[in-house]
């Protein structure tokens, strides 16, 4: 996928701008807030599960190189093959020599974030081979050719009459179509998808290192259709995402499944742990899982960051995030968006192609507040924010307003005689309305607010004339 | 009888600067409960615009001067939870594995109180004397509420004042978009969650929109005026001074401007 994370601003200044975009994202994190409410609220040892999560995350990918060779080893001793791809480029690859060497032609597959991140459909269908998504959401983002805004609901930022007409327009439904009509029409259409494929490709939300299994957790049935139906499957899957225990899923899957859609459980959960056995009647005849890095062991090795690597994806933080919730998923210029976006992203795509995204935020809190991980997020992105000054990444005008900042909060007579002189000049410039001359900051901030007049005399001066003294 | 309270103020060069009234109404709430305060005027900014926007240098500089002015307090109290967030939690992170300086960080993180939370938990007040006529709202500021978890304290401190009604805000605990260099930086976001809080506070009827920062108190009241509103914007020491005024309550006090 093409990362166009350096034009955060103007992407999120024309998705302001778009009344119907912000129309279904108030729409949707009003619907996912309440869900993720009344889930965790019948749950009164939320907290000590959201605890549990964390612990068994990071003792997951502190332990990664070992879970993902114990993995490895359980999952081969069944004849499911493995495979370790540094970037994108040679996951494609991989994939394509996979699908060949099974003379496969048509692919569907099932939501997955990681093969968006290597933008293997294109690299696909430029290959000759059809590729059809068998998620809803993703389903309709294909035919629109868009990619998904979020990271549990591709297609959150459609509205119904957008959905209908581009129906209409690719598989002839009726133009006004409702939600039920609708998803006839696609199951309709992914059906014959799902049983004349010959390769399936997914995800995978959790890998279990002891058991060798892969776990997918989804509502619609076309995981499990895709996984089961073509005589090839291929799970693509980032290296964070293996735990070491069977037992470390239950608690997981629990802190997934309320966090993301408020569901106690999905409608289907998947564990794969072998292709068809001679035992058994249906089901692929191979497994593959293509292991992708991807940036993620660059992320891995920093002590500070590696954290973001405990995200198991389930899209709170952005249901929850006042920015996302003001721009959307496109404007983040990548695939994962929000506040975990703008933590992993810089380390996928660098950081310097996407200083904006950790910028992006105003601080407020409530990613970590509603993550089922417990990751610290808003200390994650001050810490890219310091990574960047430190690489040299900030302007010269900030970068010499910060020195003199410094330079004035450190000497008291600086300070007073700074906030002594600074306040009849603001004073005077605020009543003569030459905040638009006084320069950008002032000017786009008196846009849709009104200065502050400061109240006189300052605080100090007035507890030295008396105030300080008490009582009068 | 124990020996007085003593707490020095940290005032924010904010409330300093633009909102000196704030730091009035909090001597003369303080004073009411009959701690004894000091001002030292070593005083600035406890760096969090540095800290925030990447620069941990400058930020550590500012921070050892906050050290060098506050470190023999025996309590710090301050009008704002940002700053006090950034002093509680961030101090001790900017110093974390230095021998000397992280634990007297440490140290005065564990004495530097926000002012509601000193109010409720140090002195103990549930209720709160005074009287006071109209309708107000609470907003909860983002550093505040999920920083140090004030949330029922002031909630309880305005619902005891005589007279006050309190109208529950929608979606009060979500951020008014302010977030420092980030309302300048992404202006255009900023203002798009400054209008929904304010589609909120002005759903609620009330008079006034109270809250604890007067940094999101300047945010909010910029769109508010802009916007033609008539609802005003307090800090929470200013309704506790005024009730004290109103019921005539309190050592005779100081004018607040």
């Amino acid at each position: 996928m093409k990362v166009r994370t350096d034009q955060f601003h103007r992407l999120s200044s024309e998705a302001l701008q778009d009344g119907s975009l912000s129309e279904a994202l108030e729409r949707a994190n009003t619907r996912f807030q309440e869900a993720r409410a009344s889930a965790v609220e019948s749950m009164p040892d939320w907290e000590e599960l959201r605890q549990r999560g964390h612990e068994i995350k990071q003792r997951a990918i502190d332990n990664l190189p070992e879970a993902l060779d114990t993995f490895e080893e359980n999952i081969r001793s069944r004849g499911g093959e493995v495979h370790y791809c540094e970037d994108g480029a040679s996951a494609r690859d991989t994939i394509l020599s996979i699908i060949r060497s099974h003379k496969g032609s048509s692919v569907t597959k099932s939501k997955s974030m990681v093969t968006e991140e290597i933008a293997l459909n294109d690299h696909l269908e430029a290959a000759g081979l059809s590729v059809i998504e068998g998620d809803l959401g993703e389903y309709i983002i294909q035919l629109a050719g868009e990619h998904p805004s979020h990271i549990v609901a591709p297609a959150i930022h459609k509205s119904r009459e957008e959905v209908a007409e581009l129906f209409h327009e690719h598989l002839g439904s009726d133009p006004g179509a409702d939600i039920p009509e609708l998803t006839r029409v696609a199951r309709r259409a992914l059906r014959e998808a799902f049983l004349s494929a010959d390769v399936g490709i997914s995800g995978a939300n959790f890998v279990v290192a002891e058991t060798g299994t892969i776990v997918l957790v989804e509502n619609e049935g076309n995981i499990r259709m895709s996984t089961t139906v073509p005589r090839l499957h291929i799970a693509v899957v980032g290296i964070e995402k293996v735990v070491p225990r069977r037992a470390d899923l239950a608690p997981l899957l629990r802190l997934l499944c309320r966090s993301a859609t408020g569901q106690r459980i999905t409608s289907y959960v998947s564990f794969i742990s072998a292709a068809r056995t001679a035992a058994e009647g249906d089901g692929p005849e191979k497994l593959h899982v293509v292991f992708l890095d991807a940036g993620r062991s660059r992320l891995w090795a920093d002590p500070g960051q590696r954290e973001a690597l405990n995200c198991i994806r389930c899209g709170a933080c952005l249901n929850f995030c006042p920015v996302y919730g003001s721009v959307g998923g496109h404007s983040y210029g990548w695939v994962y968006p929000g506040p975990i976006g703008s933590v992993i992203t810089p380390h996928y795509v660098g950081l310097e192609r996407a200083s904006q995204l950790p910028q992006a935020s105003s601080l407020c809190g409530r990613c970590a507040e509603v993550c089922p991980v417990k990751i610290p997020l808003p200390d994650m992105l001050l810490g890219l924010r310091a990574k960047a000054v430190e690489a040299g990444g900030a302007g010269i005008v900030e970068r010499f307003s910060m020195r003199a900042f410094s330079r004035l909060a450190r000497s008291p007579r600086l300070w007073r005689v700074a906030l002594a002189c600074g306040r009849p000049f603001y004073r005077l410039a605020v009543r003569a309305g030459l905040a638009s001359v006084l320069g950008g900051a002032l000017r786009r901030w008196s846009r849709s607010r009104k200065l502050p007049l400061p109240g006189a005399p300052g605080f100090r001066r007035w507890w030295r004339s008396g105030g300080g003294r008490g009582g009068g | 009888m124990s020996e007085p309270r003593k707490a020095k103020l940290f005032i924010t060069c904010l409330v300093d600067f633009l909102f000196p009234g704030v730091g009035q109404a909090m001597v003369k709430v303080l004073r009411h409960y009959g701690v004894e305060l000091e001002f030292p005027e070593g005083q600035s900014c406890c760096g969090q615009p540095a800290f925030n926007a990447g620069f941990r240098r400058e930020a550590r500089e500012v921070a050892l001067r906050f050290l060098e002015v506050f470190e023999d307090s025996e309590v710090v109290v301050s009008p704002s939870g940002s700053c006090v967030a950034m002093v509680k939690e961030y101090y001790p992170e900017l110093f974390s594995g230095d021998e000397e300086l992280e634990p007297r960080f440490r140290s005065l993180a564990g004495r530097t109180w926000e002012f509601s939370q000193y109010l409720t938990e140090v002195l103990g007040v549930e209720e709160f004397p005074g009287r006071r006529q109209g309708s107000l709202t609470w907003h909860d500021c983002c550093h505040s509420l999920r920083g140090l978890g004030v949330r029922e304290g002031p909630r309880k401190l305005l619902c005891s004042i005589e007279g006050a009604e309190l109208r529950e805000l929608q979606d009060s605990e979500e951020c008014c978009g302010f977030g420092g260099l980030f309302s300048v930086k992404f202006d255009e976001i900023s203002s798009r969650m400054l209008e929904k809080k304010l589609a909120c506070v002005e759903k609620t009827g009330a008079e006034s929109l109270v809250a604890t920062d007067c940094s999101c108190l300047m945010h909010m009241a910029g769109g508010l005026e802009k916007n033609g509103s008539g609802i005003r914007t307090l800090h929470l020491a200013e309704v506790l001074a005024d009730a004290l005024e109103e019921s005539g309550e309190g050592p005779s006090g100081e004018a607040i401007s």
